[in-house]
């Protein structure tokens, strides 16, 4: 066991955990938000995407430890029910998910995308998306989602 | 009005999803909790000499471990059978919660771990000893009846042979048409992949002897059903099925598992709440896989390029067990839709189910019958190339024509409505047809091989008019059953037994309350996936919940609004018979009189102006439908395709899609629908297989190997529809689901053929990988070359 | 994941301090590869020694050539404008590996030192006649990379930081599996005035290799004539599920054509 502090969506989180724990699991087990999902064992599906420090990454791929004193960002730290994220607003608006469960990972990739690229084209967010994988939508209203929220997020 | 019937209203849901509050079954934790781990077979086929479980016993943290031998209670149950052709009945071999004595596939269960931690449990079930005896794996569906038996007494490994339609009359037509076009095609093997692995977390209830199961499941009440009547034997009302959120579900969360199953009858024995959840290794090997046929197709043609006759010889590869609704796809799902949307007066087919030591197929969207539609579109593509017609102009001469409606096809069906040509014509509008031999040459400048590929697909929703269902076989019922309650307030409740995992049904059903009681959508809640609080229910699967489920959903508001107006007509005092109601009022015909559904509502609720000696208090009515045929969506889909001949790539260009869906409830769902059918088509078609050694081993288990669809293999579509409202029932409905999933493998793997049959290309096997296409234009230059 | 402990290094010396003093020891770099294998039980170190606070990042213009820290991920190095202007096709090759999420985690000293048959990375090593520095010695690549997952790192030993020579002209091609998105065939030619290199990654059985008909036919002449004039042979290369032998030899000769015109 080890005692690992790090800031959840700004929220000092100090826990003793197992050394040998996820930071997913740390996130959904020990901090208990649910939000962040685990859809596949080899880091490809990205429902377990958050952000530390700023940059995305796959919670399922990340000890909890090596996030040791960073600031992480999960779907429940950047909006809420009353006031939307613009890139929430914008999937809403556009129909960019059905069955949800991909939905919190896509949405934090999107922001980082459109962090790093206002005013992205529809390959580039294609392209961007390619660590999360939806079967619901055929990505189609995705990639509208993304586009309207990054003129809202003032691309 | 804006937020009814016809209107693309913003999902409800979306909210919870959206900020991280989705519930999902593995998000939910109970006190004292512990967690299961099931530990499975790595050899395809064995039997089992001994299982040593002492030393996992022993382990940190374990509370149980459990094998085949102590459970006392039955298996996962076969809900459709079919006649052999000699009369005698598909083969249903036992399969049990655990494995006994033998095992069928990788990845079938041998024994459950059950400890304090998941870790705890994965570690102690690598001490439980399993000795196994090898036999033969059974991997090809081909040779699948000369391989080593792997049910007891099941001759040729064969569930069943099944036929339907005139065989004399089929190979009359084919031995006098003028052209007989033939063609194998191969439906490969498909893993649904829902991006919510299955869970299960079961708790039992000393104090009354009952067991919740939070499970992920699309129909939940029917896991009801199986677990009390068929498995533990107790009444239904000892167990309660929760499906929460549900992260999709595709068909591979219908049927009831052997892991949901255990978990709640070990929850009895431990006297804890038990979760398992599956990783996505367990889901590749567990979850119930989808296609898998191969068909022999003949298509005779009479000297006008008329079709006469079809005869199609399918064998269906079922895997180790057979699933639930196995025996339904590729028979009452498959070999009823053999005619498309075309005229044929003969059809016969011949349908052999075999067991492989492979993962249990079962219903993946569309289930049935896009195998009937790849297999059709592919042999009528050819069969336009061999006469030398363009491909839509030979559907458009074979539909059946308009007014030939209501249509009896020659396998079993009767198509109550359609309307073609329009679909097909928009469709080619759509993506500039007429000018794609431009387009083409334009391509072969650049050294591209530019194709364009047709599918006209028809498929049988709203499943299932119970009467025929039960005719060919099935042995559940196809109703769906709804439940409005109106508050005294006026705020709406329903309930029905249909699951939303992605459909939306919480803003179409609203929508259907807004259009019929003038409420606005934010008024009405929907209640569905406890079976506590939506008594019955069928569930969701091939495209029924809207055609079904919303169907009885409006005749239960007409049961309330047949209520509401004999309060409505006492309240005003005048007839019941003068009392008419609209957009939220009722008025009394030729006079000015009128009152708000709201003070009805009131009324009922708090009734000291009311009819009580000929009218009940109250504003809650149910209502069980089913239907008198299935519903018939129908449409065609175009897909242009660009070829790179040096790597094999296949990039999508376009693609368009028109469907005829009837009448539209949420326009904006629908198009959604419709871009994940093609998404998961096009997965087929290019992308996905699911491939097994010779050993059985399925190489393809993590999406390092089996090749999801990602946003960057895929284009925008085109999605429009056309509409001829369903004819029997009240909403005009068809149901929309599973429609792109059925129309474009074929509209795919089409254009791929057209884009390179200038090289001599005629054939190509999905999925269309790169080395498969660029092979076949590799052969194609090599038979040039001779 | 088995139980493990997690040893946080300062310094590379550290690292392998505790490495020595582990019984079966692992490296945590990115984790990009390592974590996925611990999940899957595939492996079960007493100790992961994490070196992400060893100061390895970074990079540097060293005239000639360019010095990578090795433990700088994959995105600084795609973004790094240095690497942009001394090697474009190195930071090409850096923006194409795995995903987004992977590129923020991944590391290239990670990368080299797995040696994945499949990894975008060590066709760099090879084709820009690389220099791995470890805390011990540099290590060229040619006798680097020793077969799949192989290396000639000892026990004892960390990467530092990888250099690359700056060629005059550069590209790297690759053609994805398209599940995993690995390199199905990825080829890095680098053309310097002494010769060119081919190295070509995701095909060879026994992992990343220089293609020595590809470069000695390129070197007498840098065109896709000279590509179209050789025979790529499918010996020694791989075939599975997702691809042939014959069928990566194929892409090792169109992946090169490109690259060269590119």
């Amino acid at each position: 066991m080890a005692e690992v502090s790090l800031k959840v969506n700004g929220k000092v989180e100090n826990h003793e955990v197992g050394e040998n724990t996820l930071l997913v699991d740390f996130i959904r087990e020990t901090v208990g938000l649910t939000g962040t999902h685990v859809g596949c064992d080899t880091s490809q599906c990205g429902a377990c995407v958050v952000h530390v420090d700023g940059v995305s990454v796959k919670a399922c791929t990340m000890l909890a430890m090596q996030a040791e004193g960073s600031e992480v960002t999960t779907i429940e730290g950047i909006g809420s029910s009353e006031k939307l994220h613009p890139m929430q607003e914008a999937f809403h608006e556009n129909h960019g998910l059905q069955c949800g469960f991909c939905t919190p990972g896509m949405v934090m990739s999107a922001i980082e995308l459109v962090s790093k690229n206002k005013s992205p084209s529809e390959a580039e967010i294609r392209d961007g998306l390619e660590g999360n994988i939806c079967r619901c939508t055929g990505y189609h209203n995705i990639v509208k989602s993304v586009q309207a929220g990054a003129e809202k997020m003032g691309g | 009005m804006s937020e009814g019937i016809g209107a693309s209203v913003k999902r409800k849901e979306d909210r919870k999803f959206l900020t991280g509050k989705g519930r999902y079954t593995d998000d939910i934790n109970r006190p004292g909790q512990v967690h299961a781990h099931f530990l499975r077979s790595d050899v395809a086929h064995a039997n089992i000499k001994s299982i040593n479980t002492k030393a996992a016993s022993a382990a940190a943290g374990v509370v149980a471990v459990y094998t085949g031998e102590d459970i006392d209670v039955g298996g996962p149950i076969c809900g459709w059978v079919v006649p052999n052709r000699d009369g005698s009945a598909t083969h249903e071999p036992p399969h049990p919660l655990l494995a006994k004595g033998k095992v069928r596939f990788v990845g079938d269960a041998v024994a459950v771990v059950i400890a304090e931690s998941l870790q705890q449990a994965k570690s102690a079930s690598e001490l439980v000893e399993v000795e196994y005896e090898e036999l033969p794996a059974v991997v090809d569906l081909e040779t699948a009846s000369a391989g080593a038996e792997i049910h007891e007494g099941m001759a040729e490994n064969r569930y069943f042979d099944w036929e339907l339609g005139d065989e004399e009359a089929t190979d009359k037509a084919l031995k006098s048409a003028s052209r007989v076009v033939k063609l194998t095609v191969r439906n490969n093997r498909l893993v649904p992949n829902p991006m919510e692995p299955r869970a299960a977390l079961a708790e039992y209830d000393d104090l009354n002897d009952s067991y919740t199961l939070y499970t992920t499941s699309q129909s939940p009440h029917l896991t009801r059903l199986v677990l009390a009547a068929f498995m533990f034997q107790i009444p239904e009302s000892k167990i309660r099925v929760v499906a929460p959120d549900v992260g999709g579900g595709f068909g591979a969360k219908i049927y009831v598992y052997v892991e949901e199953a255990v978990c709640t009858w070990a929850s009895k024995k431990i006297k804890r709440p038990i979760k398992w959840t599956a990783d996505r290794t367990q889901a590749f090997l567990t979850d119930a896989h989808g296609r898998d046929h191969i068909n022999n197709v003949q298509l005779a043609l009479d000297s006008n390029n008329k079709i006469i006759g079809l005869r199609v010889d399918t064998l269906a590869n079922l895997g180790g067990y057979l699933s639930a609704f196995a025996v339904a796809v590729p028979t009452y799902l498959h070999g009823t839709l053999l005619s498309g949307l075309y005229d044929i007066p003969a059809i016969y087919t011949n349908v052999k189910g075999y067991a492989t030591t492979t993962t249990p197929v079962d219903a993946y969207r569309g289930a049935g019958r896009p195998e009937a539609t790849y297999l059709l579109e592919r042999v009528i593509d050819q069969a336009a190339r061999e006469v030398g017609m363009d491909q839509a102009e030979f559907r458009r001469l074979n539909f059946i024509p308009k007014d030939a409606f209501p249509y009896q096809t020659a396998v079993a069906l009767q198509y109550d409505t359609g309307d073609y040509e329009p679909a097909l014509d928009k469709a080619m509008e759509m993506i500039d047809y007429k000018n794609f031999e431009s387009r083409r040459s334009e391509a072969s400048k650049r050294g591209k091989y530019r194709g364009i590929g047709v599918s006209s697909y028809i498929e049988a929703c709203g499943i299932a008019p119970s009467a025929v269902a039960g005719a060919l076989g099935g042995r559940v019922g196809g109703w769906e059953s709804a439940s409005v309650r109106v508050d005294p307030t006026g705020t709406i409740t329903v309930t029905t037994g249909a699951h939303s995992h992605g459909q939306g049904h919480a803003t179409t059903f609203a929508q259907i309350v807004t259009e019929k009681l003038g409420v606005p959508n934010s008024s009405v809640e929907l209640v569905h996936g406890d079976s506590d609080r939506s008594p019955f229910g069928m569930g969701t699967y091939g495209s029924r919940s809207l055609a079904v489920g919303g169907v009885a959903i409006s005749k239960a508001l007409d049961k309330v609004i047949e209520k509401s107006k004999k309060i409505a007509a006492h309240l005003m005092e005048a007839s019941a018979d003068d009392v008419e109601f609209k957009e939220g009022k009722f008025t009394v015909s030729g006079t000015d009189k009128e009152t708000a559904f709201g003070e009805v509502a009131l009324a009922a609720y708090v009734p000291h102006n009311y009819p009580l000696e000929t009218l009940e208090p109250g504003l809650e009515e149910t209502a069980f439908y089913d239907p008198m045929n299935f519903t018939y969506p129908a449409g065609t889909h175009i897909a242009e395709v660009e070829v790179d001949p040096t790597t094999g790539v296949v990039e999508i260009v376009d693609w368009a899609a028109c469907d005829d869906f009837g009448n539209l409830i949420n326009p904006m769902i629908v198009e959604g629908q419709v871009h994940g059918g093609i998404a998961q088509g096009i997965g087929q078609a290019l992308l996905e297989n699911a491939h097994y050694d010779e050993n059985g081993q399925l190489l393809t288990a993590s999406y390092m190997d089996y090749c999801m669809p990602r946003a960057d293999d895929l284009p925008s579509f085109k999605v429009e529809c056309t509409n001829t409202p369903c004819t029997h029932n009240d909403l005009g409905v068809k149901g929309c689901g599973e429609a792109g999933a059925i129309a474009s493998p074929p509209a795919l793997i089409n254009a791929i053929i057209n884009a390179l049959s200038p090289l001599g290309v005629s054939d190509m096997s999905m999925p269309a990988t790169p080395e498969t296409v660029w092979r076949a234009i590799q052969n194609a230059q090599a038979r040039a070359a001779e | 994941m088995y139980s493990t402990k997690i040893v946080k290094a300062e310094n590379s010396s550290a690292a392998v301090q505790a490495i020595g003093s582990s019984k079966e020891g692992k490296i945590l770099a990115g984790g990009m590869t390592l974590i996925p294998t611990l999940k899957q039980r595939l492996a079960n170190p007493d100790c992961l020694i994490d070196i992400s606070g060893c100061g390895l990042e970074g990079v540097e213009d060293k005239g000639s050539s360019v010095r990578i820290g090795a433990m700088t991920k994959h995105a600084a190095v795609a973004e790094s404008s240095l690497v942009a202007k001394a090697i474009p096709a190195l930071a090409d090759l850096a923006g194409g590996i795995g995903d987004r999420q992977v590129r923020n985690r991944g590391t290239l000293g990670g990368s080299v030192a797995n040696n994945d048959p499949a990894a975008c990375y060590p066709s760099a090593v090879m084709a820009l006649d690389g220099t791995v520095h470890t805390n011990k010695r540099d290590i060229s690549a040619d006798d680097f990379f020793k077969g799949m997952f192989e290396t000639a790192l000892e026990e004892d030993e960390v990467i530092e930081a990888v250099s690359f020579k700056k060629p005059e002209k550069a590209c790297y091609m690759k053609f994805p599996n398209p599940a995993s998105r690995y390199a199905m065939v990825g080829v890095f030619v680098a053309k310097f005035s002494d010769g060119v290199r081919v190295a070509v990654t995701g095909a060879g059985e026994e992992g990343v290799f220089r293609h020595s008909d590809l470069e000695s036919a390129l070197s007498s002449n840098f065109s896709e004539e000279a590509v179209s004039g050789v025979e790529v042979s499918s010996d020694g290369l791989m075939s599975d599920i997702h691809a042939s032998a014959d069928y990566r030899a194929n892409l090792i000769g169109e992946m090169t054509k490109r690259a060269v015109s590119s």
